[in-house]
C-alpha cells in the first residue's frame, strides 16, 4: 500500500513534466492573438495530462492518508507535496477560466520543482505528536496549502509578465532581478539534484563535534563537507575532509547544504547561459510573444484577489482557532504566527497599492514575486532555520 | 459649505469632482477633463480629505485618510514584525539565566545587541503598539473619508448620464443607425439573465450589478477594528486570566481566579510514547529515525465545586462536578475558564522513608515515612524513640551564608534536620540528612537515620485561562472575512445604454476584472445591431480600480 501510494506520486510527477512540452508546443502553435478561442489540440492534451497528473496526485494524498490515519500534511515532505498539488489545482481552475496554456508553461516547472524539493526531506509516514491530534490539521493546514499555491499562480502570471515586458536589448536593473529570480529556481533545482545524486551514491560521513554549549556531539553528512561542524573530526574513512570549519553556534550541516545548492545553482546556471548565450529571461521572451499583456495581469491580480481570503481564512483564523486550542492562546508571535502575518500584510498592501496608487503592470508583478519569496521563506526557512513550535523534521 | 450645483438640476456636495446623478465633471474638477479616461475612483465624489486642509483637524484627518501613509504603516509593521523572528522572543527561552545573560551567552555581542534594543520583546514595545494603534487609526479614517461620499454618490447616480462621462468611460462604443425595439428588448432579456438590476429612464438603460461588492472594504475594516478593540480589551481587568496549576497525582488543588469557588484533583497523569509494535505499522520508518515519540500526554481529574459558603481556613465541603480527561487539544471547560494540558513533571518525589539505626550495631527501631509536601514535626516510634523534624529544606542548597537552604518548595533535594530521641540520648541527636551526604554537626553520634526508599508521583501542569474577549475577536474575524470576500469574489459592473437620436451609446465601467466585463458585453449584446464597444485604455494602462 506504502509502495502503491508512492508509486502514483512518481506517476504524478512524471505526468506533470510530461505536460510542460505540450504547453509549450500550444504557445508556438498559436497564431491568432485571440487568447479566449480555440484552445489548440496541444494544450488540450496539455491540460488532460496535468489532470491526470493532479488526480494521481490525489491518489498518493488520499492512500497515504488511509494508512496513516492522518492527512498526510503533518511534516515539511508531506506539506510540501501537498502545496504542489493545490498549485496544480489552482493552475488548472485558473487554466479554464482564461484559457492560457502559457501559464502552464511557468507553473508546472515551479510546481515540479516544489515537489521535488518536498522529497529531500525524509518521507517517512510520522505518527502525530499530541499537539497535532485534531481535526484542526487537515482544516488549519490544507486551507494554507491552497491559499498560498493560489498566490503562487499570481507568482507565475508575474513572471509570464516580467518576460514579457522587460526590454532584453539592453542591461538594466529589471534584467539583472529577473535573472535573479531566475537563479533561484534554478539554485532550488541545483539543491535538488545534488542532495539526490548523493544520496543515489549513498555518500555518509560522520563527524564528531563540539556544540555552542562544549557538548561533544556527532553529525552525519549526506554531502560532501566543504563547510565543516565546530572542531569537528571524521569518523568516516575515505571521505572528504572539511575546508573550513565554523564555530559552533552556526549549524554547518545546513550551511554546507546551502553552498552546495547555491554553487550547483550556479554552475547551471553559467551551463545554460552559455548554451543559450542570452539571459534566461531573453531565452523565455519568445514563448511570451502572444500573450497579451492585460490578461496575465489580471490573471496575477485575480489570483491574489482570489488567494488572499483563502490564506486568511487558513493562515490566519483557523490558525488562531487552532491555537488557542492546542496552545491555550490564539496568538503567541511564534515565528510562523509571525510570518503568516507579515504574509498577510504584504498582500494587504500588494491590494491596497493596486487599488488606489495604480501599481498595475510591471509594479504590481514584481510585488508578486516578492510575495512569493516570503510564501517560501514561511515554508523554508521559519522550519529549517528559526526554530519555532512549528519546526517539522527536516533533515 | 457652499454646494454646487449641476447643470442637470443636481445640488452637489462642495469638492465633488463628479456630479452625484449625471456623472458631469463639475468645474472645480478642471484638472481632470483633459484625461481621456475620467478616473472614476469613488465615484468622483466629495472627499473631506481632497476637500478641506485648513484646521489642524483637517491635516490629522488628511494624513491618516491617505492610503500611502496606510500602506507605509503595514510595510513597517511588517518589517519590524519580521526583526522579532530573527532571535527567539523572552518568551520562548528558558529561564536558567538572566534574559540579558541568556542572549549574550547564545548570540554573543548580537544577541547583547538584540537585548539592548529590546527586540527580545518586541511585539509588545512600546513602538510596536504604537504602529498598529495607527494602523487601526489609519482604518478608522480611511473608511469615513471614503464610504458617505462614495454611498452618496451610488445612491443618487441616474439612468440618464452626461455625455461626458459616457465618453470618457473605459469602455464605450457608439452604435450609429437604427436599433430595432425587439434588440432593445432582447439586450434587456440578456442583461437580466445576467442577474443585472435594470433602471430605465426615457428608452435609457443603466444595468448594474454587485454594487454591494463596493462596500466589502468598508466591512472588512469594520472587522478589522472589532478584532483590535477585542484584543485591547485583553488588559480590562477580568477579561484575560493566565494561570499555571501544578496538581500533584492524587492531590487536589484549588483553581486559582475561581475565588475558591473550584477544585481540582489529579487522579493520575499519564504520558503515552507511540510503541511500534502495537501502534500502526506504517509508522515503523519514523520511530526509528526519531526514537521515542510522545503519543498522548493525558491528566484524569474530578473538578470540584464548594458547597455553601465557607469560612476562610476552615476545610471547603466540595461537590463533585465532574471527571474528565485533560489531554492536549481537548482542554476542561467550566463556567468561562478552560483547563489545558501543557506541562508535566514525571516521579517527583513524594515520599521518603527512613530507619532509626544504631550505627555500630546495626539494630533498626523502627522507620518513619516523611510526606515531603506535608511534613510532620514528630514522628513517634516505639519504646520511648522518636525523630523529631527540626528544619526540612524541599531543595536544598547551601546558601551564600554556607547554612542550608532552599531554592524552592518542589521536594527536588530534599534535607532534613533530625533529632533523635533514644531511651541512651533522651535529650536527642542532631543529624543533617540529605541526599547522598550526612552531616553530624554536634560531633559523633550514636545513632542514624538511614535512607529506607522513596516513592513518587507524576505532576501535572495546567493552564488555567479565562479569556472573554474571544467573542469579540472572534467576532471581528468573522466580520473581516465577510467584507474581504464580498470585495474580492464579487465584481461591481455597470452598464449604460442611452439613445442619442439615431445612435446609441455603449458605455460600461467595473471595480476590477476588466476581462470579465467585456465577455459579457459580448454576450449580452449579441443578437443585436448593437455594436460592441471599445476598451479606450492600451495594453499596460490597465485598469483603474477603487476601493482600499
Amino acid at each position: 500500500m506504502i509502495t502503491l501510494s508512492e508509486n502514483l506520486l512518481y506517476i504524478a510527477f512524471i505526468l506533470y513534466l510530461l505536460s510542460i512540452p505540450f504547453f509549450g508546443g500550444a504557445i508556438k502553435q498559436k497564431r491568432n492573438l485571440d487568447h479566449q478561442q480555440n484552445s489548440s489540440k496541444w494544450s488540450t492534451i496539455g491540460i488532460v495530462i496535468s489532470i491526470l497528473g493532479f488526480a494521481a496526485q490525489l491518489g498518493f494524498f488520499f492512500t497515504r492518508w488511509s494508512i496513516a490515519g492522518h492527512a498526510p500534511v503533518s511534516n515539511l515532505f508531506e506539506f510540501t507535496t501537498f502545496f504542489g498539488m493545490c498549485l496544480v489545482g489552482a493552475f488548472i481552475i485558473i487554466y479554464f477560466i482564461y484559457k492560457t496554456p502559457l501559464l502552464g508553461l511557468f507553473t508546472m516547472p515551479i510546481a515540479l520543482l516544489v515537489i521535488a524539493f518536498a522529497s529531500m526531506f525524509p518521507t517517512d509516514i510520522s505518527p502525530l505528536i499530541p499537539a497535532l491530534q485534531s481535526d484542526w490539521l487537515h482544516i488549519h493546514v490544507t486551507t494554507v496549502a491552497l491559499g498560498e499555491a493560489i498566490l503562487a499562480v499570481s507568482f507565475g502570471a508575474a513572471l509570464i509578465y516580467l518576460v514579457k515586458v522587460i526590454d532584453q536589448t539592453k542591461n538594466s536593473k529589471s534584467t539583472t532581478w529577473l535573472e535573479v529570480v531566475m537563479y533561484g529556481l534554478i539554485a532550488t533545482l541545483g539543491f535538488v539534484i545534488v542532495v539526490s545524486a548523493f544520496s543515489f551514491a549513498d555518500y555518509k560521513a560522520e563527524f564528531n563535534w563540539v556544540d555552542k554549549n562544549d557538548n561533544e556531539a556527532k553529525v552525519e553528512y549526506h554531502l560532501p563537507a566543504l563547510v565543516g561542524p565546530n572542531q569537528g573530526e571524521l569518523l568516516t574513512d575515505g571521505k572528504m575532509e572539511p575546508l573550513v570549519s565554523v564555530p559552533g553556534i552556526i549549524n554547518a550541516k545546513k550551511l554546507n547544504t546551502v553552498i552546495w545548492s547555491f554553487g550547483a545553482g550556479i554552475l547551471l546556471y553559467g551551463l545554460l547561459r552559455l548554451v543559450l548565450r542570452k539571459r534566461i529571461g531573453a531565452a523565455l521572451k519568445p514563448f511570451t510573444k502572444n500573450i497579451n499583456l492585460d490578461l496575465v495581469d489580471e490573471i496575477s491580480y485575480r489570483s491574489v484577489l482570489i488567494g488572499f481570503p483563502v490564506f486568511t481564512l487558513g493562515g490566519l483564523i483557523f490558525a488562531m482557532i487552532w491555537a488557542q486550542i492546542a496552545w491555550t492562546r490564539f496568538w503567541g508571535w511564534d515565528p510562523k504566527e509571525v510570518w503568516a502575518l507579515i504574509t498577510w500584510l504584504f498582500y494587504a498592501a500588494f491590494l491596497h497599492l493596486r487599488l488606489s496608487k495604480g501599481w498595475h503592470g510591471e509594479k504590481s508583478a514584481w510585488l508578486a514575486v516578492i510575495g512569493f519569496i516570503i510564501i517560501m521563506f514561511n515554508l523554508v526557512a521559519v522550519n529549517l532555520v528559526i526554530a519555532g513550535l512549528h519546526s517539522y523534521a527536516g533533515s | 459649505m457652499n454646494q454646487v450645483k449641476c447643470d442637470c438640476g443636481h445640488v452637489n456636495p462642495h469638492g465633488t469632482i463628479l456630479c452625484e446623478a449625471c456623472g458631469k465633471i463639475i468645474e472645480d474638477g478642471t484638472q481632470i477633463t483633459a484625461e481621456p479616461v475620467i478616473d472614476m475612483r469613488y465615484e468622483g465624489s466629495a472627499r473631506r480629505s481632497q476637500t478641506y486642509n485648513k484646521s489642524m483637524i483637517d491635516k490629522v484627518w488628511n494624513f491618516f485618510s491617505s492610503v500611502k501613509v496606510g500602506v507605509w504603516l503595514i510595510i513597517v509593521t511588517l518589517i519590524a514584525s519580521s526583526l522579532g523572528t530573527i532571535l527567539p522572543q523572552e518568551m520562548y527561552i528558558p529561564t536558567i539565566m538572566p534574559v540579558a545573560e541568556y542572549y549574550e551567552d547564545q548570540y554573543g555581542w548580537f544577541g547583547r545587541l538584540y537585548y539592548d534594543l529590546g527586540f527580545h520583546n518586541l511585539y509588545s514595545s512600546w513602538w510596536y503598539l504604537l504602529l498598529i494603534a495607527a494602523i487601526g487609526v489609519s482604518l478608522v479614517i480611511c473608511s469615513l473619508d471614503r464610504v458617505v461620499p462614495l454611498y452618496r454618490a451610488l445612491k443618487k447616480q441616474r439612468v440618464i448620464r452626461h455625455e461626458s462621462f459616457l465618453q470618457r468611460q473605459r469602455i464605450y462604443g457608439i452604435t450609429t443607425g437604427s436599433v430595432s425595439d425587439q434588440s432593445y428588448e432582447l439586450v434587456k432579456e440578456q442583461l437580466k439573465k445576467k442577474r443585472y438590476n435594470i433602471r430605465e429612464d426615457n428608452g435609457n438603460v443603466l444595468a448594474e450589478k454587485g454594487r454591494f461588492s463596493r462596500w466589502g472594504p468598508y466591512v472588512n475594516h469594520v472587522g478589522l477594528i472589532i478584532f483590535l478593540i477585542g484584543s485591547m480589551l485583553r488588559f480590562v481587568p477580568g477579561m484575560y486570566i493566565d494561570e499555571i496549576l501544578w496538581v500533584r497525582e492524587g492531590e487536589t488543588k484549588v483553581i486559582p481566579e475561581t475565588d475558591g469557588q473550584y477544585y481540582l484533583k489529579n487522579v493520575d497523569f499519564k504520558l503515552e510514547v507511540y510503541d511500534k509494535e502495537t501502534d500502526n505499522e506504517a509508522f515503523g520508518d519514523a520511530l526509528d529515525n526519531a526514537g521515542m515519540v510522545a503519543k498522548n500526554y493525558q491528566s484524569d481529574v474530578i473538578l470540584y465545586k464548594t458547597k455553601g459558603n465557607t469560612v476562610a481556613g476552615d476545610e471547603p465541603e466540595l461537590e463533585e462536578v465532574e471527571s474528565s480527561s485533560i489531554r492536549v487539544n481537548q482542554p476542561l471547560k467550566f463556567e468561562k475558564f478552560a483547563l489545558y494540558q501543557v506541562n508535566y513533571k514525571l516521579d517527583e518525589l513524594f515520599k521518603m522513608s527512613f530507619l532509626l539505626t544504631n550505627k555500630s550495631t546495626g539494630e533498626t527501631f523502627g522507620d518513619i515515612t516523611i510526606n515531603l509536601n506535608d511534613p510532620e514535626k514528630l514522628y513517634e516510634l516505639d519504646n520511648d524513640y522518636s525523630v523529631e523534624l527540626m528544619s526540612y529544606f524541599p531543595d536544598f542548597e547551601f546558601g551564600e551564608d554556607g547554612n542550608p537552604t532552599t531554592k524552592s518548595r518542589v521536594p527536588n533535594n530534599p534535607a532534613f534536620v533530625f533529632k533523635m530521641y533514644s531511651p541512651e540520648k533522651p535529650e536527642g541527636e542532631v543529624s543533617f540528612v540529605a541526599i547522598q551526604q550526612t552531616i553530624e554537626p554536634l560531633g559523633d553520634n550514636e545513632y542514624k537515620m538511614a535512607f529506607n526508599g522513596i516513592e513518587t508521583k507524576d505532576v501535572t501542569g495546567l493552564t488555567v485561562r479565562k479569556d472573554l474577549t474571544l467573542w469579540i475577536i472572534g467576532f471581528g474575524g468573522l466580520i473581516f472575512m465577510i467584507g474581504v470576500v464580498q470585495g474580492a469574489y464579487w465584481n461591481h459592473r455597470r452598464i449604460w445604454i442611452q439613445r442619442k437620436g439615431d445612435e446609441v451609446w455603449v458605455a460600461a465601467h467595473t471595480n476590477k476584472n476588466w476581462f470579465g466585463l467585456k465577455k459579457e458585453i459580448q454576450l449580452v449584446l449579441a443578437g443585436t445591431e448593437i455594436k460592441e464597444p471599445m476598451d479606450q485604455m492600451k495594453e499596460n494602462q490597465v485598469d483603474e480600480g477603487e476601493k482600499d
